[in-house]
């Protein structure tokens, strides 16, 4: 995900100072993982110097002086570019977990110990995103949706593979 | 390990020429939610079935609380079905001529449970599945969601041990498929209860606390192979 495109677009309805603009973003897309101040700092430095933000003066209170920032002109269009490009869809050719297999198969090792290992491992994932939906709400929900469907489609490859482990042993020894 | 509250033990079962399970070993521990997964045909249907007394192994031995299932007659392997098991299918479980308080009442009834505290217990359980207002309807009058609701309801009713589900959520849509897990899932913990889960889909899996894999009639337990 681009961070820096969604530290932009979160100061379209308003100025903000660093710290409150890594407050909204950690409220609705950390999940668990936090952002750096450090990541926010160097971000907007180098959307200022692209000349997407701009300095908006500076908030005084009791700690240290706070700089707050603007989205320009230039930055809503970029926004706004980006909201309607399509993300590439990735076409995962280059799978390791193909590898695996095929090497499994070529030493004379089980392939299925390969892709049973790794159900397992993606189960254990999957169960850990449908207890945090049971107590999250609804942006959990969906963002643990969004992992859960990825994750499913990765194991219905996996048993469409286990399915044809003999005729793909065929093919890749012959 | 724990004694497992139920263990299947290298079973064999034959259909005519197709051999279904060929010396499967599993076991199942009190309170887990256990998913048994593995592709169409692969045996895990006639796994599930061996296990709740349904069908007879040709051969192996299925322990439950010091006795063995295979050597037990008809009538005694029908009784415990109803008193320690509960069952949820995909399809077509539910009585159409009762209400679906009835059908949740079903179990209470056929163990001689007289019919108002069996109705009491049976409302209980379809307010705690969240279709406390459906009690008066017909299976056919509900929508799957529901009808899945009310057969999860009855299988729990009678406070089972194990509750063996096959393909619970099958013909559910995703969002009714995922609350009829949780509700399942959460009422059988709630009880006690072991789930015996058979499913192919692995976001029903995930609501389990561990998987095995039947394949080709045998069983593959990550857990017992470590």
């Amino acid at each position: 995900m681009s961070v820096s495109r969604t530290l932009l677009a979160l100061l379209e309805p308003g100025p903000r100072h660093g710290y409150d603009l890594k407050r909204a973003y950690d409220e609705q897309f950390a999940h668990g993982k936090q952002l750096a101040y450090g990541q926010v700092y160097s971000t907007l430095s180098r959307l200022l110097r692209n000349g997407l933000v701009e300095e908006a003066g500076v908030e005084h209170g009791a700690g240290p002086d706070r700089k707050r920032y603007t989205i320009t002109d230039a930055g809503v269009t970029d926004v706004e570019t980006w909201l309607r490009t399509a993300e590439n869809p990735e076409p995962y050719l280059q799978n390791t977990l193909y590898t695996k297999v095929v090497l499994a198969l070529l030493s004379g090792r089980s392939a299925h110990d390969v892709l049973d290992t790794q159900r397992s491992a993606h189960l254990a994932v999957m169960r850990d995103l449908t207890r945090r939906k049971a107590d999250g709400d609804l942006a959990d929900q969906l963002i643990c949706d969004h992992a859960l469907f990825h994750l499913e489609a990765d194991l219905r490859w996996l048993e469409l593979t286990a399915a044809r482990l003999d005729a793909l042993a065929e093919v890749v020894r012959s | 390990m724990t004694e497992p509250l139920l263990a299947g033990r290298d079973l064999h079962k034959s259909f005519g020429p197709t051999e279904a399970l060929r010396g499967a070993d599993v076991a199942v521990r009190a309170g887990e939610v256990l998913a048994v997964m593995g592709p169409s045909g692969s045996g895990k249907s006639t796994l599930l079935h061996c296990l709740a007394g349904i069908v007879r192994p040709d051969s192996g031995s299925i322990r439950y609380q010091g006795r063995d299932l295979v050597e037990m007659s008809d009538g005694e392997r029908s009784a415990l079905r109803r008193t320690d098991f509960g069952f949820v299918f995909q399809f077509g479980q539910l009585v159409p001529e009762l209400t679906c308080l009835e059908n949740v009442a079903l179990p209470l009834r056929l163990g001689g449970a007289k019919r108002k505290p069996a109705e009491a217990r049976a409302r209980q359980w379809l307010e705690r599945l969240e279709v406390g207002d459906l009690g008066d309807r017909r299976p056919g009058d509900v929508s799957g969601g529901q009808g899945q609701r009310v057969a999860v309801a009855r299988a729990l009713v009678s406070d089972p041990k194990v509750v063996f589900a096959d393909e619970p959520t099958g013909a559910l849509d995703s969002l009714n498929g995922e609350k009829v897990m949780r509700l399942l899932t959460d009422a059988a913990r709630g009880a006690g209860a072991a789930v015996v889960l058979v499913t192919h889909e692995p976001r029903v899996a995930a609501h389990s606390d561990r998987e095995i894999v039947v394949r080709d009639g045998r069983v593959k337990d990550l857990e017992l192979a470590a």
